[in-house]
């Protein structure tokens, strides 16, 4: 399915949908607020592309640098090439430990590898314990934004859906009381659980610790909790030292939700006595994009979703249109290097106004890859619809006989033909747009009138 | 070949360009760190609060339950460290000192050796951190020039208490994690 079909289906609810744009809008705003409140906040951004860069150049040696000091630290260390031998690893893990109940924090690689129908198809219970992912997961739907994983929902289907799993008061949808029902929920989960899943946001070469970032604490409440801590951590999450984690930590949780910083970050360096700490690196596909010199540093992301929350698109067709783990500008970056035919109609559902580059923390130029990948596209699928009307133009244009011509009969043809006829299916751009007023004469024929 | 074999290998084959590591600046704030810090504290939604009226909190009967590694808090601990973190389950508040704070954000440093269980400021219905209004540093820059070399198998940056917004973008505190964050400089 494309984006523009999807992005229908949820523009379907007028009234959410605006509220969806908006709410993302005003997070914009305060990642603006916030970020105006750092002087060097222009620098911290260079610095961290740099640092990224160099990441990139040297991953190699920074994956063995790590691996070497986690191994020191009593962590053990698996490696991944793809989400099939990922998934595969964390089972043996459960296996071993003879565990058939997780808590799960976070973690976008574990969607991106579909962990969670995985483990289910062999038996085993998966908790999601980020409050916006667990209300996901009993709608047995997947995050529709990286940091918001519920922004698509509105308090009264979480009522509803409470009332209905967690057996809340009907109709109560005060957020406060719907939050403490979770709260209690998962605290049983969280004391039951002998194995806890997390993600990583920053693994530091140099010192083999991992670091995890939550509001919540349900990171934290699943790792301390469990005897067992597998943490799933794509290859790129590498930083070469621990000095630069602030600078990540100064620019993420600001560009995000407009916040100073998470509440909680926490460094993980070596299990708690008489537990365990497993690190999966995963590549998926991290190293073919790493390939591609044009596409290459779309892998600096550190998922803040500021590309989402300020997108003109992604605000107006929701994460799910989407139809990949990450969605909005950084996703349609990033999905087509894994599957270019699924995902070719992502790099078109953009303006190119470049706003996705300009709040990026770690520089990313998405806008002029989103357009490179248009190219890619079109040379791996031929023409378009939109390059058959393109020829058009083209014959038009060539001959000033044509173009004169064409002119007045599009003319008399918008003014005298029913709406009906002009809005037709064929006519995208006449979707939830008026055309413009359609003048009386063209340009060329006023100034012969009015020049002489 | 083995996976990680693999990987290595398809990361080397490409012989990208080795670019060098930047070197950070020494950047600060002008303003007065513990005003600053009493500032990011609020807005994380945590809460300064005096020796005095934590006591007085205590001693209302608030906080059945509680547990403190802080000696000047000694006293009220009825509840003795147990050997598994999991019967801290019932703990309604944890008083555990900071190392150092930072001014631009709140966020305060503790390491293994100030948690006892690292479960501890997490499993706790409320947290108290007490720190040295002395031990504060400007950004996160000097935190970790702070923190160095040392290698404490566990630590963490608490900046307030457990949060979400996951409801309609509606900010509730107490998710999963401690319902209160209270910071008492000394």
């Amino acid at each position: 399915m494309s984006h523009p079909h999807e992005a229908a289906e949820f523009l379907k609810d007028p009234a959410k949908s605006k509220w969806h744009d908006e709410t993302l809008w005003f997070i914009r705003d305060k990642r603006d607020k916030m970020s105006h409140t750092v002087p060097e906040w222009e620098e911290l951004r260079e610095l961290a592309s740099t640092i990224k860069d160099n990441v990139l150049g040297n991953l190699a040696d920074y994956l063995e640098e790590f691996e070497q000091n986690a191994i020191k630290n009593g962590v053990q260390i698996h490696w991944a090439k793809d989400a099939e031998e990922h998934n595969e690893i964390v089972l043996s893990i459960l296996r071993k430990k003879d565990c058939t109940a997780i808590v799960k924090s976070k973690s976008i690689l574990t969607e991106e590898c579909h962990l969670n129908p995985f483990l289910e198809k062999h038996g085993v219970e998966v908790v999601d314990t980020d409050l916006g992912e667990r209300i996901v997961q009993f709608l047995n739907q997947p995050p529709s934004h990286i940091v918001l994983p519920a922004i698509h929902l509105k308090k009264r289907e979480i009522s509803e859906l409470f009332h209905e799993k967690l057996n809340t008061e009907k109709g109560n949808e005060d957020p406060y009381y719907l939050t403490q029902a979770a709260r209690h929920h998962l605290r049983e989960k969280f004391l039951a659980a002998k194995v806890a899943i997390t993600g990583v946001n920053f693994g530091v070469a140099e010192t083999g610790e991992f670091v995890v970032c939550t509001n919540e604490g349900n990171a934290d409440m699943g790792a301390h909790l469990a005897d067992t801590h597998i943490a799933s951590m794509g290859i790129e999450k590498i930083i070469p030292e621990r000095k630069h984690l602030a600078v990540f930590l100064r620019l993420l949780a600001r560009s995000a939700t407009g916040q100073n910083i998470t509440n909680y970050n926490s460094h993980f360096r070596s299990p708690e006595k008489g537990k365990e700490i497993h690190i999966i690196l995963v590549d998926n596909g991290r190293t073919a994009q790493l390939g591609r010199e044009n596409f290459r540093n779309s892998l600096k992301c550190i998922r803040c979703g500021a590309c989402m929350n300020t997108c003109p698109i992604y605000r107006r067709s929701g994460g799910f249109s989407y139809k990949s783990t990450v969605p909005g500008p950084i996703g349609s970056i990033l999905s087509p290097g894994l599957d270019l035919k699924k995902h070719s109609s992502l790099p078109f559902a953009s303006t190119l106004c470049g706003s996705c580059t300009d709040v990026c923390p770690v520089k990313i130029n998405i806008h002029e890859q989103l357009y490179l990948w248009r190219q890619e596209v079109t040379k791996a699928q031929g023409t378009s619809l939109k390059g058959l009307s393109m020829k058009m133009g083209n014959g038009i244009f060539k001959s000033p006989l044509s173009y004169n011509y064409s002119g007045k009969i599009m003319r008399l043809a918008l003014k005298n033909l029913p709406t009906s006829m002009i809005y037709n299916p064929l006519n995208v751009w006449g979707k939830q747009r008026d055309l413009p007023p359609v003048p009386k004469e063209s340009f060329k024929e006023w100034y012969q009138k009015n020049r002489k | 070949m083995s996976s990680r074999e693999h990987i290595l290998e398809k990361i080397r084959v490409l012989k990208l360009d080795q670019k060098p590591i930047p070197t950070i600046p020494d950047f600060g704030i002008n303003e007065d760190l513990q005003e600053r810090f009493r500032a990011s504290i609020s807005s994380n939604k945590g809460e300064m609060i005096t020796a005095e009226a934590l006591i007085f909190k205590i001693e209302s009967g608030l906080f059945p339950n509680v547990f403190s590694t802080v000696s000047d808090f000694a006293d009220f601990t009825n509840q003795p460290l147990p050997e598994d973190s999991h019967a801290f389950a019932n703990l309604d508040l944890a008083i555990l000192r900071g190392q150092f704070g930072v001014a631009e954000n709140g966020a305060i440093w503790l390491e293994d050796a100030d948690l006892k269980f690292r479960a501890i400021p997490f499993i706790t219905e409320h947290l108290v951190v007490v720190l040295d209004k002395n031990e504060l540093v400007p950004t996160m820059h000097q935190a970790y020039d702070r923190i160095g070399n040392a290698a404490s198998g566990f630590g963490l940056f608490i900046a307030g208490p457990s949060k979400t917004a996951d409801i309609e973008q509606s900010l509730v505190i107490g998710a999963q994690g401690a319902k209160s964050l209270m910071v008492v400089l000394i």
